[in-house]
């Protein structure tokens, strides 16, 4: 592909769709390998950034601001999701260190 | 020139997610994922949403990802793992087909709606009209969820504080 072809072809919203439906399926098949609980929250945080690429692509293509103020909200139930998550990491590794996603199929302590 | 800025932040985006789920050591993984979160935000950047962008930067790139980074230290458990240990041996390539189904049946349907989603360019407004049309829309339409997003932030900090407080045990007199 020559440069002014790359100069012509403007990237349309389609392109940022198909990237934020192959960033989810990175996420979700990163949850379902991993068994290290804090890399599965990180794979829980690749999904929702693919789902806020959508939200912004669509947003600005339709020329409504809602959806950039759905990834707002996204982005800050997001942050108290983290916290959460990670304080119940903490208490959880703290009593049994190294455990895996695997160990904690009981609800129990 | 914005193909261009696409390609490198989607090899960004990709690389950085393909990290995360590949790396052995979670500080390897998280480094990954801020890899990931900038590619994002220079797609938000490349999008005209220039708010968004900078709070990706700074919520997710800056506290979140140090957050994580905060908890593999305190924990220690920043050691290496194993990925060849498989307990569950067909776990890995089912995992493996079942992303990427979903991915593709996601790419099929955006592809064939291609038409109704239009290949036009995506409409861009002014560098300052878009903090200024958040703002209006966010404190205007959403006032009352932006309201209660706080008593989520507070309900989050205390189940925190709640959760990971040492247990002080009563001595019985």
């Amino acid at each position: 592909m020559s440069a002014s072809i790359l100069g012509a072809v403007v990237p349309t919203t389609t392109y940022y769709l198909i990237l934020g439906a192959v960033l989810f399926g990175i996420g979700a098949t990163g949850l379902m390998v991993r068994r290290n609980p804090l890399i599965m929250f990180m794979c829980v945080e690749l999904m929702l950034n693919a789902v806020n690429l959508t939200f912004v692509a669509l947003a600005v293509r339709f020329g409504n601001i809602d959806g950039q103020t759905a990834v707002f909200f996204v982005m800050v139930v997001a942050a108290a999701e983290v916290v959460v998550g990670l304080g119940i990491i903490i208490s959880i590794l703290k009593r049994r260190p190294g455990v895996t996603a695997d160990d904690l199929a009981e609800l129990k302590g | 020139m914005e193909l261009v800025v696409f390609i490198l932040a989607s090899v960004m985006v990709v690389a950085g997610a393909v990290g995360v789920i590949v790396r052995s050591q979670p500080v390897h993984a998280a480094l990954s994922l801020v890899l990931t979160l900038f590619g994002v935000a220079v797609h938000f950047v490349a999008l005209g949403a220039h708010f968004l962008a900078a709070v990706q930067v700074i919520v997710y790139a800056g506290a979140i990802v140090v957050l994580f980074l905060f908890v593999i230290m305190l924990l220690g458990v920043d050691k290496s793992e194993d990925l060849s240990i498989e307990p569950f041996p067909i776990q890995r390539p089912v995992a493996v087909a079942v992303g990427a189904a979903v991915a593709g049946l996601v790419i099929a349907a955006v592809v064939r709606a291609r038409d109704t989603i239009s290949e036009g360019v995506p409409l861009r407004a002014d560098d300052d009209e878009n903090v200024r049309a958040l703002a209006r829309n966010l404190f205007q339409d959403h006032v009352f969820a932006f309201e209660f997003t706080s008593i989520l932030l507070i309900v989050a900090i205390a189940g925190t504080v709640l959760l990971t407080r040492k247990e002080h045990r009563k001595v019985d007199p």
